[in-house]
């Protein structure tokens, strides 16, 4: 019997401010434990919240950029739990009035775009981090108050692939507007996923369950593939699917039961006293619009319109902001897309992937690449030179031309002087030449290398081949 | 008569003068606190006479030069115990002031200490602190009324020249009226929360306990403002309040809600307070008959929102990071359940109870849901009643100082203390408790007067008017 797939994702992001959410304590990653707490964050007795703006505007960014309603008025609500992450053992989130409601994220799929509905996108306080020692457990409350924005989707990915592109699209989405890392790794994107299957023929949906503890993108598409088989073989076995939260465990490769539906928490939700609601201003959230960036989607488009390159070209580059901005910024002083983009794809991302860094933590400027693709296209240098000279760039900075000179790297393209090399070359070894003339044509491959020898590669190939052909026939 | 008699604004002008200085009223009024604060108990904790003298040292300027003030346990004080008279905060010293503790010490005033309280705000007595019972100086078999009790005692007893307080459902007004002295709860709003460990944050408001209306004036115009601390503080411009004091009245409108005077009421409270609405008319001000229908909810109303509030505002008392933490626990849940049970009393308990009951999944809508929108009403009451009159007079509280022990086991009755002051609460409105005579025996009764938000200016002049003329807070307590 076939079964149907319907995934809906809780995604959890820490947004890039400053500050806290409800107070003026850093927000930086890695401090010393407990120094970016004050009496707010810590929840201390008589302190008060009062709302960060700028947190506040990002969540209005990622409403708009997620195509959603945005509330006329903002409330605040508290959620009630006990956990010794939790100073004040309620967190401030929001109920049943979000930020935002019933957005689309369109993604790619195989059969093409598909629009996931997004059911609603609230702002709340993170937590703080418990570490556990032998017998006992410490708090650093450096997180607790970062402002966390909270995305729901509605159950509408159908596969673990699909859901792979959506946590894909919606991190490139969110890292264009600025307005959180999302790096899953370090916790700044956290998501729980809930799965069910039904039958093909069904309407309505089946028994879900909620999967946590994944730690990348790969892993959420792992457990996903791991759940539907788990819950497929039980379906086909006709048992029943418990509604539980289960737990993914990486290494084994196995999702488990953590808790049951029966357990789950009562949170006592009500309106939180000490913030006032406050109506949206419109005028505000306009500007917000305006000054909103080209979002991925639409700049894939405009690149494979514009720039006339592949659509998977396109695709790759447009995934970080910073990649797809300098691309245009070395097409804009060298017009040839493909090439630029060549480079972009190949050597520079294996430069950035081998340390852990982006292009704007490097030395290297769009200018630049533009002259190197530039020098290879007039043959002023040998890919193999570009290649040679392209780490240098990145590290510090130079322009291709001087690197190229200051190393005596030069294109040899005189035909003059390529004759005297080729014809010392065919002296030296009379018995390819020979063989050459007598049919066996690969004797010109061992030729044009005993020249690139001689010159240490920096002969131009092409005036290479061409001599070679006419001296030798 | 000594220094610690006099009211602020006597003594300020002493100060200011040079004849005397903020020593001098520090002095009598430690020496006043050693003779009678073992028969009252208004203290929780008292600062050191040496940290009290060093910090009068050369007291003069401010609009509180060199005045001692006593705080309630709940405000914080940098650094200074602030236990909100529970043991589950004992040893608790917060790492920074509340904004009305700053907004004292930047006009020169010198902080006491803490006075006593009712546990967590939670009580109309004074008789649920961790400290033992606060009595009423008019007659120390009696309480002092709650849960401000310990400031109001103090102000009665001259212990300290002036208080501050905090009103969640008349905390302020109600010990006040039971001890013959002035207390005001403000427009929510009024003053900054900031470093007020909450109670109840949409009903809490900081006021002041005076020995009458010009310093509960003077107090009101140190406290206000708004505060970027505080989401909740208005952001309004404040008059100074001494301005209105001797303003004329005639023509002023006082409404008389019928809903106030009803059984159960205790008649020398209600002969009292009628002959003050005499007093009112004799002076020019039209008396007029309201309406107030939602009043009988009111109570009601208050225990579901308050200990809703309360519920979630106390989980933070978990043993974790300061406070009271159970030596005998095996795991965190056990940590929790052990730290708590000891830590809280009977009624924060009966309340934190109240109040997850009313929030929990499947009666959130018929309690707090039902609760809020019966508040709106009764907003709708005074709004609806304040076309008619620009002050509303009523009892503050339907019977004198009780005795200790009378109502610890009825705790229905006990919030019946609270009827008239739970409203004012409920609609973030104005009110001050003034002393308007004294029952056969001697006890003190107050006069409730209520106003628009933000009308505090019609109260001080309401108050102060009939203050002077009906001389009702010439007398003094008589503690040997």
């Amino acid at each position: 019997m076939g079964y149907a797939i319907n995934i809906g994702l809780e995604v959890h992001l820490q947004l890039s401010t400053k500050s806290k959410v409800f107070c003026r304590c850093s927000t930086k990653f890695g401090s010393e434990p407990n120094s970016q707490a004050c009496p707010v964050c810590l929840g201390l007795p008589g302190s008060l919240p009062v709302l960060n703006e700028e947190a506040f505007r990002y969540s209005i960014k990622a409403a708009i950029a997620l195509n959603c309603k945005i509330a006329e008025v903002i409330k605040f609500d508290r959620k009630n739990y006990y956990y010794p992450d939790l100073p004040k053992n309620f967190q401030i989130s929001q109920y049943d009035k979000p930020v935002a409601q019933n957005g689309i994220l369109t993604i790619k799929t195989k059969g093409g775009l598909k629009d996931i509905r997004i059911k609603r996108v609230h702002l709340e306080e993170d937590a703080g981090k418990l570490f556990h020692k032998g017998g006992y457990s410490l708090v650093d409350y450096n997180r607790a108050g970062t402002p966390l924005l909270e995305i729901v989707s509605e159950p509408d990915l159908t596969s673990p692939d699909d859901t792979y592109e959506y946590l894909t699209s919606l991190k490139a989405v969110l890292r264009y507007l600025g307005i959180s890392d999302c790096n899953m790794e370090e916790g700044s994107l956290r998501c729980d996923a809930n799965i069910s299957l039904r039958e093909e023929s069904s309407e309505g949906l089946g028994v879900k369950t909620e999967l946590k503890n994944m730690n990348s993108f790969k892993g959420v598409r792992n457990a996903l593939e791991y759940e539907a088989k788990r819950q497929a073989s039980l379906l086909e076995d006709e048992e029943k699917i418990s509604q539980e939260t289960r737990l993914w465990n990486e290494e084994k490769g196995v999702t488990l039961s953590m808790r049951g539906k029966e357990e789950a928490h009562d949170y006592r939700y009500f309106p939180e006293p000490d913030l006032m609601p406050f109506t949206v201003d419109k005028v505000m959230v306009n500007h917000i619009k305006e000054g909103l960036p080209e979002l991925p989607m639409a700049r894939q488009a405009r690149f494979i319109s514009e720039y006339k390159i592949p659509e998977y070209d396109a695709s790759v580059l447009i995934q970080e902001k910073e990649i797809a901005d300098f691309f245009e910024k070395a097409i804009k002083k060298h017009d040839n897309p493909k090439g630029v983009a060549n480079w972009m794809m190949g050597d520079i991302t294996a430069i950035l992937n081998a340390s852990n860094i982006s292009i704007t933590q490097t030395s290297l400027l769009p200018e630049n690449l533009a002259r190197m693709v530039k020098m290879v296209d007039s043959g002023a240098i040998s890919v193999k030179i570009a290649k040679a000279i392209l780490p240098d760039m990145v590290k510090s900075g130079g322009r291709p031309d001087e690197l190229v000179e200051k190393k005596g790297l030069a294109q040899i393209s005189s035909k003059g002087e390529l004759e005297e090399i080729i014809s010392k070359v065919m002296a030296e070894n009379d018995e390819s030449v020979s063989d050459y003339r007598s049919g066996k044509k690969n004797a010109l491959t061992f030729l044009v290398g005993q020249v690139m020898k001689a010159t240490r590669g920096k002969a131009n190939p092409g005036m290479v081949n061409e001599i070679l052909l006419s001296k030798l026939n | 008569m000594g220094l610690n008699q006099r009211t602020a604004l006597d003594l300020i002008e002493s100060v200011k003068r040079g004849k005397i200085n903020s020593s001098d009223i520090i002095k009598d009024v430690l020496k006043r606190i050693k003779d009678v604060d073992s028969k009252i108990n208004a203290f929780a904790h008292l600062n050191s006479a040496e940290d009290l003298f060093k910090n009068a040292e050369g007291k003069k300027s401010g609009r509180l030069a060199g005045i001692p003030v006593a705080l309630k346990d709940n405000l914080c004080e940098n650094d200074r115990l602030t236990t909100c008279s529970s043991k589950i905060l004992s040893g608790f010293k917060p790492p920074y002031s509340a904004t009305v503790v700053k907004k004292l010490e930047d006009e020169g005033a010198i902080i006491l200490g803490k006075t006593n309280m009712d546990e967590f705000a939670f009580g109309s007595s004074c008789e649920t602190s961790c400290y033992g019972t606060t009595r009423n100086p008019w007659d120390t078999k009696r309480i002092p009324g709650g849960s401000s009790g310990g400031s109001a005692a103090a102000v009665a007893a001259d212990e300290a020249v002036m208080a501050l307080g905090s009103d969640t459902g008349g905390s302020i007004r109600q010990p006040a009226a039971l001890c013959g002295v002035v207390g005001m709860k403000p427009t929510y709003g009024r003053v900054s929360r900031y470093g007020l460990i909450a109670f109840a944050s949409s009903l809490d408001q900081i006021g002041p306990i005076t020995k009458d209306v010009s310093d509960c004036a003077l107090l009101l115009s140190v406290i206000s403002g708004h505060d970027e601390s505080d989401s909740t503080s208005a952001d309004m411009p404040v008059p100074d309040y001494t301005d209105f004091l001797g303003s004329e009245i005639r023509g002023m409108r006082a409404g008389v809600p019928k809903e106030y005077f009803v059984e159960g009421s205790d008649p020398e409270v209600e002969k009292s307070v009628r002959k003050a609405i005499e007093t009112f008319r004799g002076m020019g001000v039209e008396i007029v008959e309201l309406d107030l229908p939602h009043t009988k909810y009111a109570v009601g109303t208050y225990y579901i929102i308050a200990s809703a509030e309360a519920s979630s505002n106390l989980s933070r008392f978990d043993g974790v990071q300061y406070g009271h933490r159970s030596s005998s626990s095996k795991d965190i849940i056990d940590l929790y359940s052990a730290t708590r049970s000891e830590g809280f009393g009977d009624e924060a308990k009966r309340r934190i109870m109240l109040g997850a009951y009313v929030l929990s999944s499947g009666y959130y809508d018929a309690y707090y849901l039902k609760a809020s929108k019966v508040r709106t009403k009764i907003k709708e009451d005074f709004d609806n009643a304040f076309k008619k009159c620009d002050v509303i007079l009523t009892p503050t509280s339907p019977t004198p100082a009780f005795k200790a022990g009378e109502k610890m086991n009825d705790p229905l009755n006990m919030y019946l203390s609270d009827v008239y002051t739970i409203p004012a609460n409920l609609a973030g409105i104005p009110a001050v408790s003034v002393p308007c005579g004294f029952t056969k025996s001697g006890l003190p009764i107050g006069l409730q007067i209520i106003a628009q938000a933000f009308r505090e200016d019609n109260i001080i002049k309401a108050a102060h008017a009939f203050e002077v003329t009906a001389k009702c807070n010439n007398r003094k307590p008589d503690l040997g």
